[in-house]
Parts: C-alpha cells; sequence; structure tokens
C-alpha cells in the first residue's frame, strides 16, 4: 500500500463521513428554506439571535484571551509544584457534559443555592449575562491550553534579548513574546469564538428567553417536537439559522485569517516608568492574585457547583438508589458504559483516519493549496451549532441509507464534532518537527512507513495523546448533536440534561431530584478526572512535551 | 562616533566576579569563579562545550542568578539588578534578532524601550547602522538577512541601547569561516573604537588568541589561567592550558636530579633531558610539554644527552609549514613543526635527530586523573 493510497483514503472518509453528510442534510432542506424566507418576522429572529451569538463569541473570546494569557503564563514560567495541579484542574470544564455544565452555572449563579443566597434574588439571571458567564467558563480551559503549549515551545532567547536591551518584563513579553506568538494568540480567540459561536445544550439551559442562533434551533426543534410548528417551517427554519450562522462564522473566520496576521497594534511605543511598575512586586503578585481568583470563582467553583449535592447524596438512599439502579437511575449505568464506549471508539476512529490528514496537512503532502484548503475545511463542524449539526446528519443519513443503525448515526456525529480538534493539534505538533530529521531518516534508508513509525510518531505521540484525550472528554460531555440524532440510544449525558430539564420545568414533581443530578454528574466528573489524571500521569512519567 | 550615545552611560564598565558558584542540579556549571574585567578591554571566556563559559556570561548579564557569590559592574553589586538595568548589551549565539521587527526597528528597539525620545533614538539608530555598514537595509526583516548582517544587525542593536559593556556569546559561531575572520577583526577594531568593555565567549582558541587583549581559559565550572595570547601560549600554568591553547607534545618521565631552577628528566626508554623549572622534585613523575615549532630537527647521530632519536612516520605540508608525525626511540609520538620555506624537507622513514631548548619545555606535575583524561576537551 502506497503512502497515497493511505492519504487518498483519509480524504475519502473526511468528505464521505465528517464534510459533506452536514452540507447535503442542509441543502436538502433548501426548499423548505425558501419557503421560510417568505416570513420576515422568522427571518428579522434569526438574524438577531445570529447577531446576538456573534457578539456574545466576539466578547467571551476576547475575556478568554484577557483572563487566559496571565494564567498560561503563570502556569508555564511559574516555578510553585501546585501549578501542575491548576494546569490539570483548568481541564475539568472540558469533562462536566455542557448540559450538566449551564446547570451548574444556573445553581451557582442565579439560584438560592449559590451565590444568590446572599441576595434577595438572582445575581445573574438567565439570559444574555449568564450565556457570557458560561461560554468562559468553558472555553478558558480552551485558551489556556492553547497558550500553554504555545508558551511552553516559544524561544525565550528572543525574550532574554529584549531584558538585555533594556525592556521590563512587561514591557519584553508587549513588544516581543506576543506579537511572535501571535498565531497561537489567534488560534486561541478563533477556537474559543467557535465553541462559543456553536454550544447548544447548556446555553439554552441558561438562555431563559434570551435567543442566539443554537437557543433558537433549539426552540424550533421543542416547539416542532410539541407540535406547534410544521415540519416544513421546522426543516426550513433550522437550515436557514445553521446556514446563516455558518456563514457568518466562515466570513468572520476569514476576516481574522486575512488581517489579524496583518493587524499591527501601535505596541511600538513603551513607557518605561509605568510598565516597570507593573513588572515587579506588587502588581505581578496582585496580577497572579487576580488570575487565581477568576479561575477559581468564575471557573472551576460554578463549574463544579452542580456535583457538590453528590456528597450530600452519599449518605441518603440516592447513593443505594443509584447503585441498584432503581428509579431514576434505570439505565443510568447503560448509558455511562455506553458513553466510555462510544468515547473510546470515537478516538480510536480519530486517530485512524485523522492521523493521516494531520501529517497530509501539516506536510503540505499535496501541494500548498490543496493543503491549506483542508486544513480550513476541517474547521466547519467547529462552527455549526451542536444540534445543527445532529440535525443535519439525521436529515442526511435518515434520508440516504434509513438502513444504518442508530449507534453509527452517533459514531458519525461525535466523530465529525471531534475530528477538527484531534486533527488541528496533531498537525501543529508535526509542524514543529524539522523536516531534516525525516530527510535524514528518508537518506538513511527508511520507507515512508518507518518514518512515521521511528521518526513522526515518537516526537508527536504526547500531542496525540493530549488530542485523545480532547476527543475523548469532548465525546463523553457532547449533548446537543446526540439529543438531535438519537431516538432510542441515551448517553450519559442526554440522561442527565433530561433530569435537568424535568427539574427546572416541573419543580418538586420532576422524577429526578438534585440529589440525583448531583451524583449522576459527580460520577461522571469523577471517572473522567481519574482517566484524565492517569493518562496525564503516563504521558508525564514518559517526559511529557 | 556615537557621541549621542555614550553621554547615557554613567557607568564605569568593570566586571568583578567574586567566588561565583552555579549548579542546575547537580551539575556544577560555574564553581567558585573569581574574575576581574579590565575598563575598555576585550576579554575572552575561553574553553571546550560545557566548561561554564556562557554560563558566566548569563551571569554577568542577569539573565540567570548566582547560587553563591558576587557580581559587580562598576562599583554596583549587580546581584539583585534585573538584566534591564544593568547597562549591558548582550549578543545572542543564534542572534535572537526580533523576527517580527525589521532591521530598523530591531536597532531602535533599546532606545525605545528606554522612553527615550523619537528624535533622539532615531539619531542613534541611524549611527549604530551606518557603524555596522546596514543602513541600506533597513527595511529587510530577520529573515531576508545573510548571516553576518542578522550578527551585525544583534551588534547595532547591542549597541543602540546605550551599552558601554558589550557581552558576546558565540557571536561568530552560525557564520561560515570566511566571513567569521574578516567578522572578528571589524568586531575588535568596533570595540576599540568605542572605547568598549568586551567580554567574549569561544570555543575557538584561534578566534580568542587573534582578538582578545586577555583570555580566561575555562574548564569544567573553574578558571584555569587568565592572561594575554601571548602569557598563555608562552607560559601555561597547566597541562590543559598547554594543550587546548595551541599544540604541545606531552612527554611522560620523572625527575632524576634538580639543579640551578633547573631539572634533569628520564623519559620512558632512559632518555635524559634538561628543562627549566622551580617547583618539582627529585623522583617526581612529570609531563614534559613542548610545542611543535620548538622542536629542532636535523639529521645525524645523537651527539649529546639532550637529543632525542626517531624516525619520520608521516610528512603533511600544511601551506607556510611543514608538519612531521616521529615515532621517538622509546615509542612515544611526537609532533614537529617546520616553516616550509626550508632547503630541504625530511621523508617518511627518515631517521632524523630532534632537540629543543630546556627553557621552551614546561614541566608539570603528572595528573593523577591521568594524562589522557587531563586533556580531554570533552
Amino acid at each position: 500500500m502506497t503512502r497515497y493510497t493511505v492519504y487518498g483514503a483519509s480524504i475519502v472518509v473526511f468528505l464521505s463521513l465528517i464534510l459533506v453528510p452536514p452540507i447535503i442534510g442542509i441543502a436538502t432542506k433548501w426548499s423548505a428554506m425558501q419557503q421560510v424566507l417568505s416570513e420576515p418576522p422568522l427571518v428579522n429572529r434569526v438574524l438577531r439571535a445570529v447577531t446576538n451569538s456573534v457578539w456574545i463569541a466576539l466578547f467571551v473570546s476576547a475575556l478568554d484571551l484577557a483572563a487566559g494569557v496571565p494564567m498560561a503564563w503563570l502556569v508555564t514560567r511559574g516555578s510553585s509544584k501546585w501549578l501542575n495541579v491548576i494546569d490539570t484542574l483548568a481541564d475539568i470544564p472540558f469533562i462536566v457534559p455542557t448540559a450538566a455544565l449551564g446547570y451548574s452555572l444556573l445553581l451557582f449563579w442565579s439560584k438560592p443555592s449559590g451565590v444568590s443566597a446572599i441576595l434577595s434574588g438572582p445575581l445573574v439571571s438567565q439570559g444574555w449575562a449568564l450565556i457570557i458567564l458560561l461560554h468562559f467558563t468553558f472555553s478558558y480551559p480552551i485558551v489556556v491550553r492553547v497558550l500553554v503549549g504555545a508558551l511552553l515551545d516559544y524561544k525565550m532567547e528572543y525574550e532574554r534579548a529584549s531584558r538585555t536591551l533594556g525592556a521590563p518584563p512587561l514591557t519584553a513579553a508587549r513588544t516581543v513574546t506576543f506579537p511572535i506568538l501571535k498565531p497561537s494568540l489567534i488560534a486561541a480567540f478563533i477556537l474559543a469564538f467557535a465553541r462559543s459561536l456553536s454550544e447548544t445544550g447548556a446555553t439554552f439551559i441558561v438562555a431563559g428567553a434570551f435567543e442566539n442562533g443554537p437557543v433558537l434551533i433549539q426552540n424550533i426543534t421543542n416547539d416542532y417536537k410539541a407540535g406547534s410548528v410544521s415540519l416544513v417551517f421546522y426543516q426550513g427554519s433550522i437550515a436557514f439559522a445553521s446556514l446563516t450562522l455558518i456563514l457568518v462564522a466562515t466570513a468572520i473566520f476569514a476576516l481574522i485569517s486575512v488581517f489579524a496576521s496583518r493587524l499591527r497594534l501601535p505596541l511600538k511605543r513603551a513607557w518605561p516608568t509605568f510598565e516597570r511598575k507593573l513588572s515587579y512586586s506588587k502588581a505581578s503578585h496582585s496580577r497572579n492574585l487576580a488570575t487565581f481568583l477568576i479561575f477559581f470563582i468564575v471557573v472551576l467553583i460554578p463549574a463544579l457547583w452542580v456535583s457538590l449535592p453528590a456528597f450530600q447524596a452519599l449518605f441518603t438512599p440516592t447513593l443505594h438508589n443509584s447503585l441498584s439502579g432503581i428509579g431514576v437511575w434505570a439505565g443510568f449505568w447503560q448509558s455511562l458504559t455506553l458513553s466510555y464506549c462510544l468515547g473510546a471508539a470515537v478516538t480510536l476512529l480519530n486517530i485512524t483516519i485523522g492521523l493521516p490528514m494531520a501529517i497530509l496537512i501539516a506536510r503540505k503532502r499535496l501541494g500548498t493549496l490543496a493543503s491549506t484548503a483542508f486544513d480550513v475545511l476541517i474547521n466547519i463542524p467547529l462552527i455549526v451549532p451542536s444540534i445543527a449539526l445532529g440535525v443535519s446528519l439525521k436529515f442526511f443519513w435518515q434520508q440516504n441509507f434509513p438502513f444504518i443503525p442508530e449507534i453509527w448515526l452517533l459514531i458519525f456525529a461525535h466523530l465529525t464534532i471531534t475530528y477538527p480538534y484531534f486533527v488541528r493539534s496533531v498537525s501543529a505538533a508535526v509542524e514543529r518537527i524539522n523536516v531534516e530529521m525525516e530527510e535524514a531518516a528518508r537518506t538513511l534508508g527508511a520507507k515512508p512507513l518507518d518514518v512515521f513509525r521511528t521518526i513522526i510518531f515518537p516526537l508527536t505521540k504526547y500531542s496525540m495523546l493530549s488530542g485523545a484525550i480532547i476527543v475523548f472528554t469532548r465525546s463523553l460531555s457532547e449533548t446537543g448533536a446526540t439529543v438531535a440524532v438519537t431516538t432510542t440510544l441515551q448517553t450519559a449525558p442526554v440522561i442527565i440534561v433530561n433530569w435537568v430539564k424535568a427539574l427546572l420545568s416541573q419543580g418538586a414533581k420532576a422524577p429526578a431530584t438534585a440529589l440525583d443530578i448531583g451524583l449522576g454528574c459527580g460520577i461522571l466528573i469523577l471517572l473522567s478526572f481519574i482517566i484524565l489524571l492517569a493518562l496525564r500521569f503516563i504521558s508525564r512519567e514518559k517526559g511529557s512535551v | 562616533m556615537l557621541d549621542s550615545l555614550h553621554d547615557e552611560v554613567s557607568l564605569t564598565p568593570v566586571i568583578r566576579i567574586v567566588n561565583v558558584t552555579k549548579k542546575f542540579g547537580k551539575i556544577v556549571a560555574v564553581g567558585n569563579v573569581n574574575l576581574e574585567i579590565r575598563d575598555k578591554e576585550y576579554f575572552s571566556l575561553l574553553g571546550p562545550s560545557g566548561c561554564g563559559k556562557t554560563t558566566l556570561l548569563r551571569l554577568i548579564a542577569g539573565l540567570i542568578e548566582p547560587d553563591e557569590g558576587k557580581i559587580y559592574i562598576g562599583e554596583r553589586l549587580v546581584n539583585d539588578v534585573p538584566p534591564e538595568d544593568r547597562d549591558i548589551g548582550f549578543v545572542f549565539q543564534t542572534f535572537a534578532l526580533f523576527p517580527h521587527m525589521n532591521v530598523w526597528d530591531n536597532a531602535t528597539y533599546g532606545p525605545r524601550v528606554k522612553g527615550f525620545n523619537v528624535q533622539k533614538s532615531r539619531t542613534i539608530g541611524h549611527e549604530v547602522l551606518e557603524l555596522v555598514k546596514l543602513h541600506e537595509r533597513l527595511g529587510a526583516f530577520p529573515s531576508e538577512l545573510s548571516g553576518g548582517m542578522m550578527q551585525r544587525t544583534a551588534i547595532a542593536r547591542a549597541l543602540a541601547a546605550g551599552a558601554k559593556t558589550l557581552l558576546l556569546d558565540e557571536p561568530l559561531g552560525q557564520l561560515d569561516a570566511k566571513v567569521r575572520n574578516e567578522i572578528r577583526y571589524d568586531m575588535r577594531r568596533m570595540a576599540r573604537d568605542l572605547g568598549l568593555t568586551a567580554v567574549h565567549v569561544t570555543h575557538d582558541q584561534a578566534e580568542a588568541m587573534s582578538i582578545s587583549d586577555r583570555i580566561a581559559v575555562m574548564k569544567k565550572g573553574k578558571v584555569l589561567q587568565v592572561g594575554s595570547p601571548q602569557e598563555l601560549y608562552m607560559r601555561p600554568n597547566s597541562i590543559f592550558v598547554a594543550h587546548f591553547i595551541g599544540e604541545s607534545n606531552f612527554l611522560e618521565g620523572h625527575v632524576v636530579e634538580t639543579f640551578d631552577e633547573r631539572a634533569m628528566i628520564e623519559l620512558r626508554g632512559g632518555i635524559q633531558v634538561q628543562a627549566v623549572t622551580k617547583n618539582v622534585k627529585r623522583e617526581q613523575r612529570v609531563v614534559l610539554a613542548i610545542r611543535p615549532e620548538a622542536i629542532l630537527i636535523e639529521r645525524g647521530e645523537r651527539r649529546s644527552p639532550n637529543h632525542l632519536m626517531g624516525i619520520v612516520e608521516k610528512v603533511t605540508f600544511e601551506g607556510n609549514s611543514v608538519r612531521y608525525e616521529i615515532r621517538l626511540e622509546n615509542q612515544d609520538p611526537l609532533v614537529v613543526v617546520q616553516p616550509s620555506l626550508v632547503d630541504s624537507w625530511f621523508a617518511k622513514d627518515q631517521k632524523v635527530r630532534l632537540s629543543f631548548e630546556p627553557e621552551k619545555a614546561h614541566v608539570f606535575p603528572y595528573p593523577e586523573i591521568g594524562l589522557k583524561e587531563e586533556t580531554t576537551v570533552e
């Protein structure tokens, strides 16, 4: 098998399983979409929602950078051993199922069980402010992860040169380090932006009456399920909203990638006295303190708040119920097993089909133009709202291949959502390997496969591991698309989301109590955290990169 | 030249390093080093890789902090002074030119971050770039420059920051041989013209010898000898310095007699030779170090007991000199170098008589760790 067969196969799989199905899924609803376009109120509603999405995403991504940069700096430049722990804790919002994360923030910020207890009303009500807090919570770890990687790879010599030329630390960072790291800052911004634009499950819970793109899609889906809108209206409006979101997001990405690299902020000037003051002692201590406070108060504690009742549940019959699968817990353990098996299967699939694509992009194996095109195309699943992605996948597969079992739909949906993350992190790692090393191996007689086995794999295996961790955790917490593609199968996050929805709508009459939800989230978080720690331990043990 | 630069600097650029130690984990990179670098001198730190010379330079710059000891720049103790306040210019081995700035922005970076007014920054920028002959490439980015241009930009940048002390970390290491030879004299001239104190790190003894006022030879974190190039060459104080600076023949033997600041040394095979030395005792095991060019090579038989006899094993023409590799009668190897413009050369397998003046041989106690270990540069 030649290497071009491998690359060819990876391209075919990418196109047929990941890129084309959601696009065709939306395209087949073209006529339905044209019908709803003649309804100005809906068109206005969609445009308003998409505008909301964009503003929130821009604002949140900017906040992420502002808060994530000092944290990444602290983690990479600090000398304390505890920073490693903080670094691991920063991944927690990754593993909380997004819908549970939404509920967790609702409890923390708006309900009497959280910080609002000290006030007479909610501190932050459902609506745009809570959406911003939520999106900040789940995109912050992504930004920190990307920036930590960039800072670790950064050649310190530039910063040292700047210091010897008379720049205090802050000036050196502002005028030298960050301009050089601009591509990573842009990448972090784009990832946070895309995640904010597409998140559905959690946003729906905290949105209240406020609508952004994904919430609108979820609302219309709910209306259709409740029978208050027609099938044509449902399909047409979802297709229209998704398409608008995709187009707007693509336009913004294109703008960012064209202009951000040319953007020259007026950062040349320096203010020696002022910046010196900010570089040392008091100012840097306050900056570190603020970084920690933001991390704990805005990210970590709100994300874990939902699992607090888990401790209480340990001393009530809830624990017994859960372990024996009584009441609402019937089926929970099967769902949990399904979630983990699904996560493992999707991870393995990603490694099999994503790896050749990552190398193809990093090494421009098909020429610059084709490789750049694929580099852009693999991002598309990132920006489609997960529920829209699920719905369009379902349109596509059910219409064309009705015999495909539901489990495969689930796998395809998760594969589509996680694929960009894996390919992106591995291709970045491959790009960092000096081509001369591969060439040296070739001149020494290694065949392409040997080069991969003996050079590329050993040098990228930890990046592959971290890519695999992102895939696994993302699959484990995915809710929006999962709900959309399944009718009988239930993953653990879906069960928890159903409990949350019932509790929010029915109150005390709901089948699951806050204790059940807390314990369910607690179990999911704990198991995932153990797996995450184990993987990290393995990678540290062998000298992580 | 560079008048606008000089009135910014008030420090007397004398560097004093007192009992400085720096460890990385268990490895002692710099061990209890004492050193003084004089005003306006061109000083080199010379040694094999891993000897601690770059670490010492970084300690002076404040890029790393010493575990013990004190570092003074001028009269000021700088242990707690951050690099930006030490008034030094540092030229990195890889140049570390900021890739997102062009030549002009790189060169004027120092004045800018020090808050000089625009007019002054501009004047300094033009002065330094003219000095390194780069005023025609102001808009070029580092990726568009040749190695030599990058090096000159790096020097211009360090000068523009107003430093009177220039710290150079293997500044010629990345350049090819021809450019290297040209630039090293340029650097020397520039330092003298501008009245700078320069500390130049290198592992290339020829480079250090050709440009330095004084050199410190380092090995395994220690300074072995400090002196002018001539001193180090003529009067090495250790086997390592004799080996690392220039080339030396090492002959093992023991002292049979001492008289009038001289010693009679018996080499292997019972050959006895005389050398000038004070610090040896009878029966002491010693090593005799003789430069290849200090040995006289002749035809004929032994006439005095101080003569060595040998057979030529290899003859190499080196342009201005001829190099003979000789096997002595006691089977020790010996290298002799002669000007190539002598009347006739010796041929392979020819029997030759060798001699040297007692003043030109250096006698060292036999090293505890063995001669081979002592002279290893790795």
